[in-house]
């Protein structure tokens, strides 16, 4: 059984079809790229994956482990191991990072019904996964996101990928508002999460980011739709000839 | 005296209540005097309604109805079911002093073991023996206050505080008003708070309901004087009956150099409202007060200031915050008057509302009144719902929508609790907003 697959799926925002029949299958282990030009439906992809309200499905499914992903709330999908890392993190004033990540983490675990974790255990947990990726401890006594610069906030992103190891990674454009330091930082955080057991779909505008992410499978979407699949050269194929080419494809 | 006027809504004449509770009403001579002028005052307007401006929000003719006849003082059953309510509000290490439906409960109270310079005497005491200089300062409150008058007029008990001077509390004070009887009745009750000079105290007020009380009345006042160098922090919580009603005020004076840091959370009530006038009467003194309501249902809460800056170089806050959610309805009036010699005054005010539900309303009135003119004065007021985004981005973590909900909640009131300095008092308000979250999952 795969891991992610995303059945001939059609998507509406209010009288418009963003997505028009979207098949895409994401095993275990593999790194997909999904890359195409501004307005292709790249982003909206991410979003029904994740639940967010706003999308009308007209057709199509998504299966998560074989389970339908589209019947479940967004906290539910977390719970079983789906993870969206935001292109644009947002600032949560008066809620303390330390205190978000703690409820989230004790709340997918209760979904799952696993045991809470105490505030020492979860101290330990997340004090282990900052050290491992180079966080600074103080992130987390400030308000989630608030006044994080552009690459600190997509760290914070990470962080919380590596603690509720989640089965499949959505990045969605993940090199927006990064220096090309801050996207070495961040690429090597994603590249030290990356396993058998785990899934990524990277969604980028530019393949400058698979320069440092290299992924397994690369598709191109224009207009809703996936018109052509490959390997990791696709993506410099593309990098020389542009989007153009596939326009008329779809 | 009209009659006309002296009928509330339900044509009961309210000087029928009065005539049948005086004989009852502690206190003779100068005190029923007083009485009587509060009550003659207070049927000039009868219950406040919609065309007095200062209650264009709150019309206690449309929501109240009519003022219910006092309650009887509680039998053996009524302490017991009080004594239960007070194990649960009571805080570790406070000196509970216990009014149950207006009458000061010696048994339920630590009224032993004062601190030296410490004096705590009942309301009805002060009244029927007290010295003159108390029991003026106890009708001092203004009876313009249609309200406010109606209080003075029917006060019951209460707990009369002196701190003498020098003198700094360790143990903070807290006064709970329990409501016992299952009766539609009323509660009138009136305390007093004086700090001499060099004083410290710290004072919570928390109003509740014994199992079986719904739809009482709780009518209350808090009389305070803050003298010079002193300093105050008070915190009062609202929790009543969601049926009952409570209509409270607070008179408050600082001498120079004094302190004054309150903080008001309302949860209970069906219709509450708190006004509070607060008087610098010395120089470079300075007030916080904050407040959170907490609504849901179709709860009513009102929170209306009067800051007065009579005299220079003080400086005062207000954060307010009101969380509404179903067809509950918060009102926030804050008015700032900066009188000709209060140069220097720094006074600002900010309020906030986030409406949960459609229905959902909130009236914000900030008011700046400025006759000074080398002063630094500020208001602002907002209303906004829940960010989606914030939210998604929460459920996306993991969070159920009703718990991203919660801690977007905290961190709103949040603003305004973390005005409250003393680190026990703000743990109560934390914890009170806590009791009001868990209630709504």
């Amino acid at each position: 059984m795969s891991l992610l697959e995303v059945k001939d799926l059609k998507v509406r925002v209010e009288d418009n079809e963003i997505l028009h029949g979207l098949t895409l299958t994401v095993n275990p282990g593999e790194v997909h790229a999904i890359m195409g030009p501004n307005g292709s439906g790249k982003s909206t992809l991410s979003h029904v994956i994740a639940g967010k309200p706003g999308y009308e499905v007209t057709d199509g499914q998504i299966l998560f482990r074989g389970e339908d992903l589209l019947e479940m709330e967004p906290n539910e999908r977390a719970a079983k191991g789906v993870f969206l890392a935001f292109q644009y993190p947002v600032e949560i004033p008066g809620v303390t990072t330390w205190n978000f990540l703690h409820t989230a983490l004790n709340a997918q675990r209760k979904t799952r019904g696993e045991s809470q974790l105490s505030s020492p255990e979860f101290l330990k947990k997340v004090r282990e996964v900052a050290k491992s990726l180079n966080i600074p401890q103080d992130m987390l006594k400030r308000g989630v996101n608030v006044g994080f610069s552009g690459g600190e906030k997509k760290r914070n992103e990470i962080l919380q990928m590596a603690l509720f190891e989640p089965a499949v990674c959505i990045l969605d454009e993940m090199d927006s508002g990064l220096d090309i330091d801050a996207l070495r930082i961040a690429a090597d955080g994603v590249n030290a999460l990356r396993s058998p057991d785990r899934a990524m779909v990277v969604i980028t505008h530019y393949q400058r980011l698979l320069n440092y992410i290299i992924p397994d499978f690369v598709h191109v979407m224009s207009k809703g739709r996936v018109v052509k699949s490959g390997g990791k050269d696709l993506a410099l194929e593309l990098e020389a000839s542009g989007y153009i080419q596939f326009e008329d494809a779809a | 005296m009209n009659l006309v006027l002296a009928k509330n809504e339900t044509g009961r004449a309210l000087s029928d209540s009065f005539a049948i509770a005086r004989d009852r009403l502690p206190g003779a001579g100068k005190v029923a005097e007083a009485r009587s002028a509060a009550f003659e005052a207070y049927e000039r307007t009868g219950l406040p309604h919609r065309r007095i401006e200062d209650w264009k929000y709150t019309d206690l003719r449309a929501l109240m109805r009519e003022v219910l006849p006092l309650a009887d003082a509680p039998d053996a059953a009524a302490l017991k079911r009080a004594a239960a309510a007070v194990k649960l509000q009571a805080i570790k290490g406070a000196r509970a002093l216990v009014l149950v439906d207006g009458v000061f409960v010696p048994k339920l109270s630590e009224v032993g073991g004062l601190e030296k310079g410490l004096t705590i005497r009942t309301l009805r005491d002060v009244l029927e023996t007290g010295d003159a200089t108390l029991q003026a300062q106890l009708f001092s409150p203004d009876n313009d206050n249609p309200m406010v008058a109606l209080n003075s007029a029917m006060i019951t008990d209460g707990v009369v505080i002196e701190i003498a001077n020098g003198v700094v509390l360790k143990q903070p004070l807290q006064i709970i008003h329990v409501a016992s009887t299952p009766a539609a009745a009323a509660m009138s009750t009136r305390s007093l708070l004086r700090l001499g000079r060099d004083a410290g105290a710290t004072l919570v007020e928390s109003y509740v309901a014994a199992d079986g009380a719904k739809t009482y009345q709780a009518h209350d006042s808090l009389v305070v004087a803050i003298g010079d160098n002193s300093r105050l922090d008070h915190v009062r919580l609202v929790e009543d009956s969601r049926d009952a009603f409570n209509i409270s005020s607070a008179v408050v004076t600082l001498g120079a150099y004094a302190h004054f840091n309150t903080f008001s959370m309302t949860s209970g009530a069906a219709v509450s409202r708190y006004q509070a006038t607060i008087t610098f009467a010395g120089e470079h003194s300075g007030v916080e007060t904050n407040g959170v309501n907490l609504l849901d249902g179709r709860q009513h809460a009102d929170r209306t200031l009067f800051m007065d800056h009579a005299v220079p170089h003080c400086a005062s806050r207000e954060v307010f915050r009101a969380v509404v959610d179903d067809r509950g309805h918060s009102v926030f009036q804050g008015r700032i008057i900066v009188r000709p010699d209060a140069q220097k005054t720094d006074a600002k005010m900010m309020t906030r509302a986030l409406l949960l539900s459609d229905e959902a309303e909130a009236n914000n009135k900030p008011e700046l009144e400025i006759f000074a003119d080398d002063v630094t004065c500020g208001h602002g007021a907002t209303t906004g719902a829940l960010d989606e985004s914030l939210l998604f981005y929460m459920r996306a973590r993991g969070l159920p929508e009703k718990e991203a909900q919660a801690l977007l909640i905290q961190a709103f009131v949040g603003e305004a609790i973390g005005c409250v300095v003393n680190d026990d008092l703000r743990e109560l308000a934390i914890a009170a907003t806590q009791r009001w979250l868990e209630a709504r999952r």
